[in-house]
């Protein structure tokens, strides 16, 4: 089926058929058409966020004032009690999680690796990573509020995004722990230096810098979550620091709380900046962690 | 950057020869290479070996230090406990969940897995996941069946078409698709999607409207199909980052194979790349679905709740609720246990269904992975 | 500094499985004694027993006694840490810490070890480099990165890094064998040079090099196909390299097999 003509007796390198080659070229403008469809949802979004949002976001207000008397019908205000929720309520579930979470991936690999228990525990944890965000809110609320009878809280909210975080920073970690070559420890036992200060002083050193990488990933999902600010907490629209009073602003309820609102007001157009907010902030977060990645004197395979 | 050695300079004397013998081997003609003299680097005289005071002084012992073990003892219980916790908090997050569920599951007047009732307030209950297990489902699998072609596109351009200096800012900015909250996407979803795919729903409606799949346009913005592409928006990361994983790992004979018997690029990716990622693929789109099906704020937002009454309607245009958004709707009403329990065991079925949705997706993959 | 090793009918087992069987030898002090034989064989195994490195894996243990100038190395109680700060080794490939400086690997085993004091820490890097031949080349940049030297030199680092301490014997577990031809001969040099203050012992595959720089050998083999490693032969390196006792030994000596 050559397009050529040649003669049956030449050993020729014909073309390939036409079928063959109208299907190579579909297949090519499919891949490309497939990369073009995934690159737009990120550029129209970040368009859609940015053009209704940046002219807040660029003042100074929106940084340093909160929403405290303002309703959806006013102008003014600013996201600050919102940006101090958020960063806060992430900053009390990190506090837990980490510890936890790093311990957690020294468990696994530097004491217990291989054996019945370590695979115990990595079973859960995937079970635990599992876990949508909405059935941790609704634990947390199960136990502390309707048992317990504690009432809503920030801290209630952070507990929540432990269950989240953790299973981020424990993975990331046993990752990177499992890269540092045995050889260092080896080199470090010969020196007469006990196994915890080993992990201390020379593994976790090594491996620093993928651990920060899970960290910042891992804040940054945290940070986006509404499920359990939506179960757990009040938003409040005033600045109000205590982790244990049961109103809090964050972003995610900010937005959530205005969206219903027509186009027309002043408090619509907060939403989006709002929005832009947790997007820079996300981002941020998520650059800041791959620029540390690649600073790693650990280099994935 | 390195410093080249400095030569040393070496200090060498041949052996003296009554030390090597050559005519003491059997074999001499073998080893004559071997015993040409072999330098010996010289070290100073009073090293030599055993001279006479050092064989005859007493061994004086070597002081070894008294370590102290509590670091090591402390260190491994902390890491210990860590890693125990965790077990006994995923234990107790389940066994607690289903205690809280089953008094609401036994009081539950109707059938869990077939009705579509939802009435959980007062003594009377009666509820059912029928209708969530349906838009859960249906959006998540419609979901999947967008992202994952796709994906695969994506994975496949970036690995087997584009140069790396090209392909690196492209898989960053997809990438970076993960980094936005499902907040936004919700919003946006609502807001700017919705309207737009308005027409392509009206028009598909008229067209194909008998099939029941696609009957009904309650609310075109609100709708399965609009939060299927916004799900599937949300899983594209994922699903593209495993599958580009996979494909680049495609071992180069078998891509040199297909090369050298004149196969064009698409016959390439037929016979060598897709074969050898297909279980990474089918992996990666089950985790995929995985997170597709426990979303919950962006469903929340964009879904539109039908009314109670309402009959129900199997069409990717209506509106619906999942498992997760009927969770977060219902979050202010959560007052007495028996309520509260009809919920958990709704997400109770949602997380079990997750995981096994992810350990599928696990399983796949470590067998595909052992077949390489 | 230097002291005497004695080791007696040492039986080494990882778990049930018997890897070296009925080892006994003395290694004098301020001497270099070269283990060699074929791969598989226990040299590096005992290698690891002498400073109990063999410890960090589950299940290996030890039958019989090493003693370091008449003190019990397995005695009841002692800790295979307080061991490791007595003898030192040097592995195959150059290790040096990646998140700290040429400064501070060099004084890594002091600082760990609850060093603090400056000028203690300077003076130790300081003479352990320049014992470790490697003082000139990096004395002006000792804050930079440990890795970013040439394999040599990071080798070089190791050893400056395993003196620092001032052990009493150095391991040398086939220190050369990752290093170009040069950089291996500047490392023979500096056996020969440290073998002033320690007693050394170095496991090699490179017959040549154990002639060259050691004054006892040790050869090693399998006692039978499936059975453990075990001491064949031991002696003067140059009885050992012209007229061995044992004919295994000369057979690898000539490369019969190996």
């Amino acid at each position: 089926m050559s397009a050529a003509t040649t003669t049956d007796a030449q050993v020729s390198f014909r073309r390939p058929s036409g079928v063959r080659t109208t299907k190579n070229a579909i297949a090519t403008v499919y891949v490309f058409l497939a990369t073009a469809l995934a690159v737009i949802p990120l550029a129209w979004v970040l368009y859609t966020v940015i053009s209704k949002g940046i002219r807040l976001v660029l003042t100074q207000e929106w940084w340093l004032q909160s929403q405290r008397g303002i309703t959806p019908r006013r102008e003014g205000g600013g996201a600050y009690h919102a940006i101090v929720g958020t960063v806060e309520m992430a900053l009390i579930c990190a506090a837990i999680a980490v510890p936890i979470g790093i311990l957690g991936a020294i468990f696994l690999i530097e004491y217990a690796k291989g054996t019945k228990v370590a695979r115990a525990v990595s079973f859960t944890v995937d079970i635990l990573s599992g876990i949508p965000s909405i059935v941790a809110a609704l634990f947390i609320y199960a136990l502390f509020i309707t048992i317990f009878g504690l009432g809503r809280s920030a801290v209630a909210v952070s507990l929540a995004l432990v269950l989240l975080m953790l299973p981020v920073v424990l993975r990331s970690t046993e990752e990177m722990l499992k890269l540092v070559p045995n050889e260092l420890r080896e080199a470090s036992y010969a020196l007469g230096v006990p196994k915890w200060k080993t992990i201390l002083r020379v593994v976790i050193p090594t491996a620093f810098a993928g651990i920060m990488t899970g960290i910042m990933l891992g804040l940054a999902r945290v940070m986006g979550e509404t499920a359990p600010l939506l179960i757990l907490v009040s938003y409040a629209v005033g600045i109000n620091f205590s982790p244990t009073s049961d109103t809090m602003g964050a972003l995610p309820t900010m937005i959530n709380s205005g969206r219903d609102q027509a186009p027309q007001l002043p408090g619509y157009e907060r939403v989006w900046a709002a929005a832009l907010t947790l997007i820079l902030i996300s981002m941020l977060l998520n650059l800041l962690a791959r620029f540390i990645a690649r600073a790693s004197k650990l280099k994935e395979k | 950057m390195a410093v080249t050695d400095t030569d040393a300079t070496e200090r060498v004397e041949p052996q003296p020869a009554a030390a090597l013998d050559p005519s003491l081997s059997p074999a001499a003609g073998h080893v004559e290479h071997m015993h040409t003299p072999v330098p010996k680097v010289i070290h100073h005289a009073a090293a030599a070996p055993a001279t006479i005071d050092q064989v005859d002084r007493a061994p004086r012992g070597v002081k070894l230090a008294k370590i102290s073990r509590t670091g090591d003892r402390v260190f491994r219980a902390l890491a210990t406990t860590a890693g125990l916790s965790i077990v006994l908090l995923v234990l107790f997050v389940g066994i607690f969940l289903l205690a809280l569920a089953l008094p609401s599951l036994r009081a539950d007047q109707d059938n869990f897995f077939t009705s579509r009732n939802w009435t959980v307030s007062g003594a009377d209950l009666a509820f059912g996941i029928a209708g969530l297990l349906w838009t859960t489902v249906l959006s998540s699998v419609l979901a999947m069946a967008i992202a994952v072609p796709i994906a695969v596109g994506v994975a496949l351009c970036l690995t087997q078409y584009l140069h790396k200096r090209a392909s690196g800012p492209v898989s960053f900015v997809v990438d970076l698709l993960a980094a936005v909250p499902s907040i936004i996407f919700g919003l946006w979803g609502l807001t700017v999607l919705g309207p737009f795919l308005a027409p392509a729903a009206v028009w598909l409606t008229s067209k194909i409207g008998w099939i029941p799949l696609f009957s009904e346009n309650v609310d075109p913005k609100g709708s399965v199909f609009v939060a299927a592409v916004v799900l599937a928006i949300m899983i594209l990361p994922i699903v593209s980052a495993i599958s580009r994983d996979v494909f680049a790992q495609t071992p180069r004979d078998h891509i040199e194979a297909a090369l050298s018997l004149g196969a064009t690029r698409w016959e390439v990716i037929r016979t060598a790349v897709l074969p050898y990622g297909r279980s990474g693929v089918i992996s990666a789109s089950m985790l995929g679905l995985g997170r597709a099906l426990g979303e919950t704020i962006a469903v929340m937002i964009i879904l539109t709740t039908p009314a109670p009454s309402s009959p129900f309607s199997p069409s990717i245009f209506a509106g619906g609720e999942t498992f997760a958004s009927k969770i977060a709707n219902n979050a202010a009403e959560f007052d007495s246990p028996s309520k509260t329990g009809a919920y958990i065991a709704a997400g109770l079925v949602l997380f079990v269904v997750t995981f096994a949705v992810n350990a599928m997706a696990r399983i796949i993959a470590e067998r595909g992975g052992a077949k390489s | 500094m230097a002291k005497r090793i004695d080791v007696r009918n040492v039986d080494i087992y990882y778990g049930g499985f018997h890897a070296v069987e009925g080892v006994s030898m003395t290694v004098e002090p301020r001497t270099v004694t070269a283990f060699i034989g074929p791969s598989g064989c226990g040299k590096s195994t005992l290698l690891r027993t002498l400073n109990r490195m063999h410890e960090v894996i589950p299940g290996a243990h030890v039958k019989g006694s090493v003693q370091l100038d008449g003190t019990e190395l397995y005695g009841q109680g002692i800790d295979p840490v307080a061991v490791r700060r007595v003898v030192g080794m040097v592995f195959q490939r150059p290790n040096p810490f990646p998140s700290m400086s040429i400064y501070d690997n060099v004084a890594a085993g002091l600082r760990l070890n609850g060093v603090k004091n400056k000028k203690i820490l300077d003076d130790a890097v300081e003479r352990s480099l320049m014992s470790a031949n490697l003082w000139n080349e990096v004395k002006d940049r000792l804050g930079k990165a440990g890795i970013g030297l040439s394999g040599g030199q990071q080798q070089r680092l190791c050893i400056a890094r395993a003196i620092a301490v001032e052990p009493q014997v150095l391991l040398m577990d086939e220190p050369c064998s990752a290093l170009d031809p040069i950089s291996t001969l500047a490392i023979e040099d500096l056996i020969g040079e440290l073998q002033e203050q320690y007693t050394v012992v170095i496991v090699t595959h490179n017959m040549q090099q154990a002639a060259r720089v050691s004054d006892q050998t040790a050869f090693f083999n399998l006692a039978a196909q499936g059975k453990p490693g075990k001491l064949i032969e031991i002696g003067p390196t140059e009885k050992i390299f012209s007229n061995p006792d044992e004919k295994a030994t000369e057979d690898y000596i000539t490369g019969r097999f190996g």
